[in-house]
């Protein structure tokens, strides 16, 4: 019997020929990622146990993202501890607040490469599975672990097999196709569980967007979510890394806990009501609700292809005057090239306010909280109630397509009517 | 390792399904943290509970449907509970990294079927870890958790993950 791209990776990084689902076994990190984590509780934890040195400093990536540049003195703070521990326990790869969100920074900067076992103290590290990357999401006291011992326990998880088929239409997006999994799949409907998306149009998406469909996959409980590597993941890592890396692919026999089939040629653009990511809907159900602010970015979607989509609907257009529109590139390699291409003016010249890269109201941070009952259509992942601040405030979740079209319209809308 | 038996005992909080870390502690306030953790406890379960904190007792067990914990990493999701003095949380089934951050803080978290219709609010508990054996002592009634594998239990015993990572060190 073959075995799953999970299954292959864990046992070469257990030093095993094969793990079948619910084997627990100790693993051999590649890549190590931290953020203000480090800050809040790593850092402090490791000095506390007498830990004086990381098991490998090339192997461990840090930086900035969740409140920068900080808007309290809390998070200045958090962001001084990193900054020390970085320079005592000699971090190689450290980016500061200069490079943006750890997700979208990880494979720019050539940290992601297919065939490894990379662990990050977020959980949407399921990011990097998009490139065929084993890359799970773990809390502060096992980053500690792998920090001091380059090694964590795992549960092989059992493989739920994806298939995704049909041409998506215009202004239909990667986001769309993973609200509507989510929304049929249900919040726990990968709980536990490794996720490989297969079929045609995972083929044909680009990067940008196989990274927002494995963003995701934790918000169905996934541990990883892997697509084999092609063409266009080797091109992309190639020109970013020059270690070597080995694609790992799912055995032909391999054996998946479930096979599920989705046909996506005619789905329309989905919106995730509030509170739960189980509320899936196509927009044509709550067309014409009124908001009061639309937020573009995120790690889900503040990459360059999700700004260009936005910008394509914004130019020459008006944001609605009862709408803040604000947008915020997920690193500042997609602040670059937005910035090259037009994208920024466009947004700007539209009435778009664009602050730098940042988690910021995803989480509540900053740069855009709400108010009491406020609404807001969000590219961000989750539409908890409370999560972009007052817990009587409304999260839509939507693609930048469907983000975009609602700030001119100061309703939810869907893009279609703006496509072409 | 030692088979003593740990015995948890305290009264229900009773939850719903895919309770967050968001709803059990937002993110907007995970910055206090480095500054006073009882004021960061102090916003535990907020958007769903007023003053759960002030209302809680320690001992008290948690009590919930399915996806516990699911969302973001935040191990102050688990931090807070142990610091309100949670005894425990059992749940139908829990999201993956609140369940391993409960585990390494040494908070038992543990897995029951159908546990929401056999507990109600206020109910009195009580938990033996060893053998995963949940007595409601409000109903008479004893039912059947899923137990935690030896090494899980280890690190609950050892009062969580990072002690067992200095006496690694030590030696």
């Amino acid at each position: 019997m073959g075995m799953t791209m999970a299954e292959k990776i864990l046992a070469e990084h257990a030093d095993l020929k094969r793990v079948e689902p619910g084997e627990i076994v100790n693993a051999k990190v590649d890549v190590a990622m931290v953020h203000e984590v480090l800050g809040i509780r790593i850092a402090g934890m490791l000095r506390e146990a007498g830990i004086n040195r990381v098991w490998d400093p090339e192997k461990i990536v840090a930086l900035l993202d969740h409140w920068v540049p900080p808007p309290n003195v809390e998070a200045a703070e958090i962001h001084k501890v990193c900054r020390s521990f970085v320079k005592e326990y000699k971090i190689k790869y450290w980016y500061d607040m200069r490079a943006g969100i750890c997700h979208q920074v990880l494979p720019e900067k050539g940290h992601v490469r297919p065939g490894e076992l990379l662990v990050g103290s977020d959980s949407h590290t399921t990011t990097h599975g998009a490139f065929g990357t084993f890359a799970t999401g773990v809390g502060a006291t096992d980053m500690a672990i792998v920090l001091a011992t380059g090694k964590l326990w795992f549960k092989t998880p059992g493989t739920i097999k994806i298939v995704i088929d049909g041409k998506l239409s215009e202004m239909v997006t990667a986001k769309d196709v993973i609200l509507h999994v989510i929304g049929n799949l249900g919040v726990d409907g990968a709980n536990y569980k490794a996720v490989e998306f297969h079929g045609d149009t995972i083929q044909e998406l680009s990067i940008d967007g196989r990274m927002t469909l494995c963003n995701m996959a934790v918000e169905m409980g996934a541990k990883v979510a892997m697509i084999e590597p092609d063409q266009k993941t080797i091109e992309y890592v190639k020109k970013r890394t020059d270690k070597p890396f080995k694609i790992v692919k799912a055995d032909k026999d391999a054996e998946y806990e479930e096979i599920i089939n989705f046909d996506v040629s005619n789905l329309e653009p989905q919106v995730a009501k509030p509170h739960s990511l189980e509320n899936v809907v196509p927009v044509s159900e709550i067309e014409k609700t009124p908001i009061d602010q639309v937020f573009i970015g995120s790690c889900t979607n503040g990459k360059l292809e999700d700004l260009e989509i936005a910008a394509k609907i914004l130019k020459n257009r008006k944001v609605h005057p009862d709408v803040r529109l604000i947008v915020i590139p997920a690193s500042y390699e997609v602040y670059l090239k937005a910035l090259e291409r037009g994208i920024i003016e466009t947004i700007i010249k539209a009435g778009g306010i664009v602050c730098n890269p940042t988690c910021g109201p995803c989480i509540g941070g900053h740069l855009g909280v709400l108010g009491n009952e406020e609404v807001c259509v969000s590219t961000g992942s989750r539409n908890f109630i409370g999560r972009m601040g007052s817990k009587s405030s409304l999260i839509y979740l939507a693609s930048p397509a469907t983000a975009a079209a609602s700030a001119i319209e100061g309703a939810i809308t869907d893009p279609r009517k703006y496509a072409g | 390792m030692s088979k003593m038996d740990i015995k948890i005992r305290g009264r229900v909080w009773k939850f719903g399904d895919n309770i967050n870390t968001d709803i059990i502690i937002p993110g907007r306030y995970l910055t206090i943290t480095i500054r006073n953790l009882s004021e960061l406890s102090s916003h535990t379960f907020e958007p769903v509970i007023p003053n759960f904190a002030a209302k809680v007792q320690s001992g008290d067990i948690i009590v919930a449907g399915h996806s516990f914990g699911c969302g973001s990493s935040r191990e102050e999701a688990v931090l807070v509970l142990k610091h309100l003095g949670i005894g425990a949380v059992i749940a139908e089934s829990f999201s993956r990294i609140f369940f391993r951050n409960a585990i390494n803080l040494g908070l038992p978290a543990i897995e029951c079927k159908n546990i929401t219709k056999k507990v109600e609010d206020g109910h009195e508990l009580e938990v033996s870890l060893d053998n995963g054996l949940i007595k409601n002592l409000t109903t008479g009634e004893t039912f059947k958790a899923s137990s935690l594998p030896d090494f899980l239990l280890e690190i609950i015993k050892a009062g969580g993950a990072i002690n067992i990572l200095k006496k690694k060190v030590k030696q």
